[in-house]
């Protein structure tokens, strides 16, 4: 067993603004475990503009803005990255035991941080009902697919739920040449940014239908329609208006829900609902020195607010290892 | 021209098909199966709960109430054998009004005259004991310690991996489209890959039985699909029940179910509703309804926010008993019709009574010198202890490269699965479970396409989730 001053688990902008900031404020001994094989996290495939307003007071894509924090943390040498680095247990001890290829280790932490992320919310977790094709999709799976892959999804799609996802989305199918048919979403109004809604629907004239749902999806081997129904202010379908529109793809953005399981097997008291750790101030949790930041603590809008309270759990997590002296 | 003769052909690759072809394959004799799906199990396998049921709810004198009984013994000879994830955990049929225990009675009674081994009706005090889960309303339950789980679709390729083993062939994507007796004995049969002979026919084909025995002048049967819509829960609540939970039977099936699967996950359901269509796999709002009314009664904790996935599954019904008969007037022609609940359990006692129709019916049943009863076993990193991972991880590297996260699944178990045989990612999902949890495929399907591409050299726009026409993506563009 190996003891560090500071494990972070999650190597996106969440844990690599923590780690920075631990560091500044005193910490000298941190550990990074991230799962992908390159620091990041979802930022990666997030290649449209609109990262970094409010933190570096820049346009940057998503790459770019990971690539600061990437470039910040290869200058201090005080931080460890162990990349490809799967936590697969985590005890109220703050006890870790992670999978790499070739190697199970187990760490023993003095103070934790956790920024392991959010994952979307499923097709399965909003009850669709219809057929089980190939052609249905996460949407931020799709978006990996044409931007890290280079895989084009589908030709038509309908995009369900107009989170920011969705709709960057919406523009990125438009300019890879696939037709995006409309969005639908099940509110008064979409729950993205605004300035989403007209650069990336508006600007291509994509419909979108609010006070609406996906009945049913239909198809056998792939998509071939959804049946689309009008619904109250309860979300109660108005018989009478269905209708149905031909597509092969079906993008799914229905929201995140922040990814806890390794705290939840920790005994840290968690929000059934939210999925999220239940706390009372910015990043804390039940369990002394075990931080949680980033949008595993809340879904945000925005990377640069992820940053900015992740900067917290950082001064958190340095003030608990000088407690402990 | 006739592409391969054999002794016996068998038509359908489910749990009932692989089980009498690994039986046959104890015997010197050319065996083929012709499956019309891409792989094994996709067809009504794939959605079967995994329940191995001890006997009970099954009339009594009925074939389905013998065949299961046996088939329950046999299961646990035939899983140590392969290595498949049989326990046993027992089931309870719940009771919530007096008059309700009478009828627990007589099922204990008509389930003891089968054979069904060690049932006992449990009191309120025994049931807050062993499964406080269930509703204080539970008055008395039905128990019978000798239900068990295991995976539907590993075992049926378990069976095939082991019956391929011992020389049977199998044919994928190879839908028989007719049949034809020989005046001068024996069968030729048209398939998607050409024409075969063979001297004996089963007919395992599930909601297909109707049909291909039609193509034979058999036609007193007609499968009728009775669809169940299923809802599986997230594995954080593995230890939801300690047993399969049952209602009372109704007149159409066992009811709505709180079962407990071989992969951790709880699962509620399935409905029973009789439909024309036999590909009709979709499900319903009034289905998820119905399912989560039924079992809330039963077990209040069930919270629809835990479910993480559902499917449909089509019980190939015809009448109320199996149909598993030499047809005389087709002489080599045997039936295997209306598998539906509990065909699972009964497969290994199908298979043996299969194998005993056509001796009866002159084929030759000769020992092979040498039958490969076991199989090498396979590892799901989820399923063993992390002392095991370690020493695993050491010996193959890829032990400790996790691609499904939700489910804990290594590259290296995805790339035993394609070895094994998975060309799809239901495939590998039904095999490793990987894309099957929380995230559904979110975080992995990128990877794991990449791995069966690198692993079988299909191009990533050829692979399919299913087979035929499910490709998942439509253009690669990284080269333009």
């Amino acid at each position: 067993m190996i003891e560090r001053d500071l494990v972070i688990v999650g190597g996106g902008p969440a844990g690599m603004t923590a780690a920075v900031s631990a560091h500044k404020n005193g910490a000298k001994d941190i550990l990074i475990l991230e799962r992908d094989q390159r620091l990041g996290g979802i930022l990666n495939q997030c290649i449209h503009t609109g990262f970094g307003l409010n933190y570096f007071k820049e346009i940057l894509t998503g790459p770019e803005y990971a690539d600061r924090f990437i470039k910040k943390v290869a200058d201090i040498p005080e931080i460890e990255v162990s990349l490809m680095s799967f936590v697969v247990d985590l005890t109220k001890d703050k006890t870790l035991t992670y999978l790499k290829p070739g190697v199970m280790e187990v760490v023993k932490a003095k103070t934790l941080i956790m920024a392991t992320g959010c994952r979307e919310k499923t097709r399965e977790m909003v009850h669709i009902a219809g057929t089980r094709p190939a052609g249905v999709f996460p949407a931020g799976l799709a978006q990996k697919l044409i931007n890290i892959e280079g895989l084009l999804p589908g030709k038509e799609a309908v995009i369900v739920g107009s989170g920011d996802i969705g709709l960057i989305m919406a523009r990125r199918f438009t300019l890879e040449g696939a037709k995006v048919k409309c969005v639908i979403e099940i509110q008064k109004q979409s729950r993205g940014l605004i300035r989403n809604i007209v650069q990336c629907l508006d600007d291509f004239d994509i419909p979108i239908y609010y006070c609406h749902k996906i009945s049913k999806i239909y198809g056998k081997d792939r998509v071939e329609k959804v049946g689309v129904i009008k619904v109250d202010e309860n979300f109660i379908e108005l018989p009478g208006t269905e209708f149905e529109i031909e597509c092969d793809t079906v993008l799914i953005s229905v929201g995140l829900i922040p990814e806890n399981e390794l705290i939840e097997m920790a005994g840290v008291a968690m929000d059934r609902k939210t999925n999220a750790p239940i706390s009372h101030e910015v990043n804390k949790t039940s369990i002394p020195g075990l931080f949680v930041c980033g949008n595993a603590f809340k879904v945000y809008d925005l990377a640069d607010s992820v940053s900015r309270d992740s900067e917290k759990a950082g001064v958190l997590a340095a003030e608990y290892l000088k407690g402990l002296k | 021209m006739s592409q391969g003769n054999y002794d016996v052909v068998i038509v359908g690759g489910g749990v009932a098909g692989s089980s009498i072809a690994r039986e046959l394959s104890r015997y010197k004799l050319r065996i083929a199966l012709f499956e019309k799906e891409v792989e094994v199990a996709f067809g009504v396998s794939k959605s079967n709960s995994g329940i191995i049921h001890p006997g009970t709810q099954n009339p009594p004198n009925s074939l389905k109430g013998k065949l299961c009984v046996l088939g329950n013994k046999l299961t646990r000879k035939i899983s140590k054998e392969l290595g498949v994830d049989f326990k046993e955990v027992g089931s309870l049929i719940v009771a919530f009004e007096r008059d309700e225990i009478a009828k627990l009675k007589r099922i204990k009674k008509e389930a003891e005259v089968l054979g069904v081994p060690k049932l006992k009706i449990v009191d309120r005090a025994w049931i807050k004991a062993n499964e406080p889960s269930l509703s204080d309303k539970v008055i008395a339950a039905l128990y019978a310690p000798t239900t068990g789980i295991i995976s539907p679709y590993r075992l049926v390729y378990d069976l095939s991996e082991n019956a391929k083993r011992n020389g049977v062939e199998f044919y994928t994507e190879s839908e028989v489209l007719n049949i034809k007796r020989i005046s001068s004995g024996g069968f030729e049969i048209a398939t998607k890959k050409g024409l075969f002979n063979s001297r004996y026919v089963v007919n395992a084909a599930g909601l297909h039985a109707d049909d291909i025995s039609k193509m034979v002048g058999v036609d007193d049967f007609k499968i009728t699909p009775r669809k169940g819509e299923e809802f599986l829960l997230d594995k954080k609540r593995r230890y939801l029940t300690n047993h399969v939970i049952f209602p009372l039977p109704t007149k159409t099936s066992k009811g709505v179910l709180v079962i407990k699967t071989a992969d951790g996950n709880p699962m509620i359901g399935p409905t029973a509703e009789d439909i024309d269509d036999k590909e009709d796999l979709s499900t319903s709002d009034k289905g998820l309804s119905t399912v989560l009314h039924s079992v809330q009664r039963i077990v209040p904790s069930i919270d629809g926010n835990d479910i993480i996935a559902y499917f449909a599954g089509l019980r190939p019904a015809s009448g109320h008993d199996f149909i598993i008969r030499h047809e005389k007037k087709v002489s080599g022609f045997v039936n295997v019709a209306g598998i539906q609940s509990p065909g699972l359990t009964a497969a290994p006692a199908i298979a043996l009574m299969v194998s005993d129709i056509l001796k009866k019916n002159g084929l030759s049943l000769k020992k092979k010198i040498l039958f490969h009863k076991h199989r090498k076993t396979e590892v799901h990193l989820f399923d063993i202890p992390l002392s095991k991972t370690r020493s695993l991880i050491k010996k193959d590297a890829g032990y400790g490269d996790v691609v499904c996260r939700c489910e804990m699944v290594s590259a290296k178990e995805i790339k035993d699965a394609i070895s094994r045989g998975a060309k799809t990612l239901d495939g590998i999902k039904f095999r490793t479970r990987a894309q099957a949890g929380r995230c559904h495929g979110g975080f992995c399907t990128s990877r794991i396409m990449k791995i069966l591409s690198e692993e079988t050299g299909q191009p990533l726009t050829e692979i399919t989730k299913r087979g035929h026409g499910s490709n998942i993506v439509e253009k690669d563009r990284s080269n333009d």
